[in-house]
């Protein structure tokens, strides 16, 4: 059958299973648009306050269904305000298909209006892109666009459609949807040595990153995990993988992770770190990590062996299949001396004070987690709320934790939120945690909240700094607070109320709790506001290339 | 030419045949700070494809991403390092001045290097060098003494032998 552009367009996204999609109209996207006004009973489509804001939400959607995100924008702006957005997927590997109307292709390489080369802006932040030239290519580059996001290491691909293009014509014949391609196969000999190196270890740590989560593998982990008595440390890309209490739990690891878990790894005589990268807020300093350790290294992506640490031992494959084919080789095995000086250092672990009167973010949190039921999903912006929220948030499932950990986007938060909410249904308790400094960059999604009326309840962790930055400058750079301090005299409550949500101002834990359950009652969304001190900080902490020998435990005000 | 820390690397990568595949790839190389001394792009005998040659002096981990990062890319079908014996060649245009009391020394050394010498006016000359890039090194370092007033280089192209 003959169809235009703008028919195939939804035609695909409905064969490949899409029923949902983010974006913002515009001059380009016209005849998309009207398409989709055509088709309002088979696909769903989310109008949010910016382009920045879509991206986001397809990103949540995706991180917490673990199906691929669609987002629509416009040519030019449109276009490059998704730029933060896919490269937040881009970093965190999250499968994402962004479609971007273009100029009409007479127009291309003219600067027509609104004209963006966006193929060439998006090359580095993609796994691949396309602009289409011709009206009999869509099909296939929208059905290769899902299938390239959603196999190997999954993340974002982008489609560039030209305006001529989706008027166009063309003979349409429907296909199945793509299946991603799940790596079956892995090298049998390097896996029968990385087990006979576990079996043998006195030591043993396992470190493991967001790639637990993208291939499905919480339960493969924790088999392994229990059968060879090996205890675990978690970057936070994989908050949730493992129950709170479970004594093989070692906690986060990293800048603000635990020190039982930094200290373990620097201890281990064999290391292994599956679906994970070494990144720089892990392997502080990368000559140095786990320096005693002989290090294996399960990864799906084989450009990652080597490339921050040097491991003896990789094995690339998917972690669900590597673990559970390890699971079988693994002797069960029990390490009692090396858990007792675990446990011994968890003992020496930070702990931050409690109080009754003032508002602490660890107490904001537990509360949160208490009140909003084991069942819900958290969405972070990012600063010292999310690293606080990673180290005290408990009774977190996979993909239940949804935060920018790789690019680490301020104004990540809401947009995301907004996108697991509308995954999930009304029914789900979506908690999105914020900072001062964070909210201000997208509040603006707000609207879309009311607009939709979703029940996002948005807890604002307010220090009335940028706290994250502030507390390097308080420790790093003499106290000199260069625009840390912006003085902003916002009155949440009253801007909740002008965008038709509903909001709160707390000061005390009572004040918090009051607020919070008049929240989990309100049909939409919700801001709480918590004054907190400015000179909380996230502890304990190592400094940016320094070693677990450099920790700073205490809060530096007692020193002083 | 300063001296370089790293011996001479030939990568060979095929290909799809598509608009900015060449772009993808310097982007890439670009971005995680890997340093191409030269790069050549041509069809092959299937249009379809593409062959791209870049020549690197690297340390062999930044060897190992260079080839893992440039499979990554979803247009790349084929990334190989050549052997140290394959089939490497390169070209060369250089103008020289000269004049009569130059011209019989350089001509003796186009002679010894098989460089034809392709354009020739009263004030300069122009040859053509084909060879390894080692042979245009060492045809180039005789010309150190005379005024070299414009070089072009191709950059490596190479087969492996088998």
């Amino acid at each position: 059958m003959k169809l235009t552009g703008s028919q195939i367009f939804v035609e695909v996204l409905l064969e490949q299973g899409v029923d949902t999609l983010f974006g913002y109209p515009g001059g380009a996207v016209l005849n998309l648009y009207d398409e989709l006004y055509r088709n309002q009973d088979r696909i769903n489509h989310y109008m949010t306050a910016h382009e920045q804001g879509a991206c986001h939400a397809a990103d949540g959607y995706a991180r917490a269904t673990g199906k691929t995100g669609v987002v629509l924008a416009t040519s030019g702006p449109g276009a490059t305000n998704l730029v933060t957005g896919i490269a937040t997927a881009y970093m965190d590997s999250v499968p994402l298909v962004a479609f971007t109307g273009n100029v009409g292709t007479a127009g291309l390489g003219k600067d027509s209006f609104q004209e963006a080369y966006i193929e060439g802006i998006t090359m580095p932040i993609t796994k691949h892109n396309y602009t289409v030239r011709h009206v009999e290519d869509l099909a296939d580059i929208m059905r290769d666009a899902f299938r390239i996001a959603q196999s190997g290491r999954k993340g974002p691909v982008l489609v560039d459609i030209p305006k001529d293009i989706t008027a166009a014509s063309c003979e349409f014949t429907p296909a199945e949807p793509v299946k991603p391609e799940v790596k079956k196969d892995f090298d049998e000999e390097a896996l029968k040595e990385a087990a006979e190196l576990l079996n043998n270890a006195k030591r043993p740590v396992i470190y493991f990153g967001g790639g637990i989560i993208l291939s499905g593998a919480a339960d493969e982990m924790r088999q392994v995990m229990a059968k060879a008595d090996i205890p675990a440390t978690w970057t936070l890309m994989a908050k949730g993988t493992l129950e709170d209490d479970d004594p093989l739990n070692l906690g986060m690891i990293g800048m603000h992770g635990c020190f039982a878990s930094n200290k373990a790894v620097d201890n281990a005589d064999v290391l292994l770190a599956v679906g994970t990268r070494f990144s720089d807020r892990v392997a502080l300093n990368p000559s140095k990590f786990a320096k005693s350790a002989k290090i294996i290294q399960f990864d799906i992506d084989a450009s990652e062996m080597d490339k921050n640490v040097q491991v003896s031992l990789s094995v690339i494959g998917d972690a669900a299949v590597l673990l559970d084919k390890l699971n079988d080789l693994l002797n069960e095995n029990s390490h009692e001396a090396w858990r007792e000086a675990i446990e011994e250092w968890k003992r020496a672990d930070y702990r931050p004070t409690d109080s009754d009167t003032v508002l602490k973010p660890h107490r904001i949190l537990q509360t949160v987690a208490k009140m909003a039921g084991d069942d819900s999903i958290y969405v972070t912006d990012v600063g010292q709320h999310q690293m606080w929220a990673a180290q005290y948030l408990t009774h977190v499932k996979p993909r239940h934790f949804l935060t920018s950990g790789g690019l680490g986007t301020m104004g990540y938060g809401y947009g995301a939120a907004i996108g697991a909410q509308i995954a999930k249904g009304r029914e789900q308790r979506v908690v999105h945690l914020t900072g001062d400094g964070s909210f201000h960059m997208n509040l603006n999604e707000a609207v879309t909240a009311v607009s939709y009326n979703l029940p996002v309840i948005t807890v604002i962790f307010n220090n009335a700094v940028l706290g994250m930055v502030r507390q390097w400058q308080t420790l790093l750079y003499g106290k000199r607070y260069s625009s840390t301090d912006p003085q902003r005299k916002t009155n949440y409550v009253k801007v909740a109320e002008g965008f038709g949500a509903k909001g709160w101002h707390c000061e005390t834990p009572a004040e918090f709790e009051a607020a919070f359950a008049e929240a989990l009652k309100n049909d939409g969304p919700s801001w709480i506001e918590c004054v907190i001190e400015k000179d909380e900080k996230v502890l304990p902490m190592i400094p940016a290339g320094a070693t677990i020998a450099d920790i700073i435990m205490a809060d530096g005000k007692e020193a002083e | 030419m300063a001296e370089k820390k790293y011996t001479r690397s030939v990568i060979s990568i095929l290909v799809e045949n598509h608009y900015g595949v060449l772009a993808r790839i310097a982007s890439m190389f670009n971005r995680r700070s890997f340093n191409i001394d030269s790069i050549a792009a041509s069809e092959t005998i299937d249009p379809g494809i593409t062959r791209i040659t870049i020549t690197v002096h690297a340390d062999q981990n930044t060897l190992k991403q260079m080839l893992l990062q440039t499979e990554r890319l979803e247009e790349v079908k084929k990334v190989f390092l050549l052997d140290t014996n394959s089939l490497q060649r390169e070209l060369l245009l250089i103008k020289v001045k000269s004049d009569p009391q130059t011209l019989p020394a350089i001509r003796d050394i186009a002679g010894v290097y098989n460089a034809k010498i392709i354009d020739l006016s009263p004030e300069s000359l122009v040859m053509e060098l084909t060879g390894k890039p080692e042979k245009i090194d060492g045809f180039l370092k005789m010309f150190d003494n005379y005024n070299v007033l414009e070089m072009c280089r191709t950059g490596i192209t190479a087969l492996n032998r088998e």
